[in-house]
């Protein structure tokens, strides 16, 4: 950790960042978000299993932005986020440092945007054992029974859109429920809106998402909306190879295969 | 008691599917009525919200067409939507919306006759699943809570 701090303070005292972007103590015994402007308040940065927000949400936020070149501590989460958002050409190897973190909490310095992608060839996205069965297991139940199940899930639902603002990749400007010409998104939180809302969500990340769970995190009434994108995710890999992201490769529904199989078109 | 006649809607790439089912009335093949077709410059132009909005709007069954892979008017936009569909239907899969009621189909503007028999097939399929009361109790909740 002392390590970190050195760094992020070196980086802030030399001008090469404006502002670090890491984990402080929070209120109770939470972790939160700190944005750090001074080399002398970097003692303030801490880093332990609480600290599982992805901080890379910020990255593309205006606000944070126009405060100048960040530098962010990442984990391997957030390392992920970081290559998606490059792929998407959202940064640029000059527009951000990165102070990763290994799962060993040891601090690893990169490079180049292309080196991070290296360094994840060996952390690998893998979806979790528990999850895999819990999805097969919502697959194996009747169709109505399916659909009865995630009404009743997404039920406690009121949109407050937290999956949206928690997600690093939800970066849109305007999103397409406050679009209202045409009204895509039916605009209360009752079963309908709900469940449009949470397919439409769950699309935008198909091929993109890359398995944070932040969303899940961020929702107050703890509904499985990473379930969706997990089981999206397996879809793509299955379908069309490509788990998690490539900075000189499209995203997997940005582009495509001529020879794609599927077996449900006539 | 009447017997019960599926709302299909169709959506349709102007190139290909759309010149098809054209052909089929010119080629006087009779089809059954129950089809509204829209049409849409690709396929690759059918947003999956579009799906969901024929399912809201009181659609039994969907049916989704356009040129075949490697006859796109625009080189690839069926490439793409291919792709979408497939991450799209095992999407609904998982959600539980019946993914027998969305036939997707390759017609090119020569099979006339293959548009007919897509949509007599689905309408078929359609009026053995019954009408779609699962998605129209969700999409009708607001009517029936204004009834209490």
């Amino acid at each position: 950790m002392k390590e970190l701090i050195a760094k992020a303070a070196g980086l802030l005292e030399s001008n090469t960042v404006q502002v670090v972007i890491g984990y402080g103590q929070g209120s109770a015994d939470r972790s939160r978000a700190i944005f750090i402007t001074q080399p002398s308040d970097c003692e303030q940065l801490i880093f332990d299993s609480r600290c599982i927000q992805n901080l890379a949400v910020y990255l593309t936020k205006a606000e944070i932005k126009k405060m100048g070149k960040p530098a962010i501590v990442a984990s391997i989460p957030v390392l992920r986020s970081i290559v998606q958002l490059a792929a998407e050409n959202q940064l640029t190897n000059d527009s951000l440092v990165v102070l990763g973190v290994s799962p060993e909490s040891q601090l690893v310095e990169f490079e180049s945007l292309a080196a991070i992608e290296s360094y994840l060839e060996s952390h690998k996205i893998e979806i979790d054992e528990k999850y895999r069965k819990i999805i097969e297991d919502i697959k194996a139940k009747p169709v109505a029974e399916r659909f009865a199940y995630w009404v009743k899930e997404l039920e406690p639902c009121f949109k407050c859109y937290a999956c949206r603002a928690a997600c690093p990749l939800c970066y849109c400007t305007r999103c397409t429920v406050e679009n209202n010409q045409p009204q895509w998104i039916s605009v209360g939180s009752h079963p309908l809106g709900n469940l449009e809302w949470h397919i439409m969500r769950a699309m935008h990340l198909a091929g993109r998402c890359t398995d944070c769970e932040a969303c899940y995190t961020a929702c107050p009434m703890s509904i499985p909306i990473h379930l969706l994108t997990k089981s999206m995710l397996q879809d793509v890999n299955e379908n069309f190879g490509s788990y998690g992201s490539s900075i000189s490769k499209p995203n997997s529904l940005s582009s495509f295969n001529p020879d794609d199989k599927e077996s449900f078109i006539r | 008691m009447n017997e019960f006649e599926p709302k299909i809607v169709a959506f349709v790439c102007n190139w290909c599917t759309y010149a098809g089912a054209d052909l089929t009335g010119t080629s006087r093949i009779k089809y059954a009525q129950n089809v509204k077709i829209i049409r849409f410059p690709c396929t690759g132009r059918i947003d999956f919200m579009l799906l969901l909005k024929a399912f809201s709007e009181g659609a039994d069954g969907i049916i989704v067409s356009g040129c075949h892979p490697n006859d796109c008017h625009y080189t690839s936009g069926n490439f793409h939507a291919r792709r979408r569909w497939i991450t799209f239907r095992g999407l609904l899969d998982l959600l539980g919306i019946d993914v027998r009621r969305i036939q997707y189909s390759w017609v090119s503007a020569a099979e006339g006759a293959k548009w007919a028999d897509i949509v007599n097939t689905t309408v078929t399929n359609i009026s053995e699943l019954g009408p779609y009361a699962d998605y129209a109790k969700v999409a009708n909740y607001l009517e029936k809570e204004a009834n209490l």
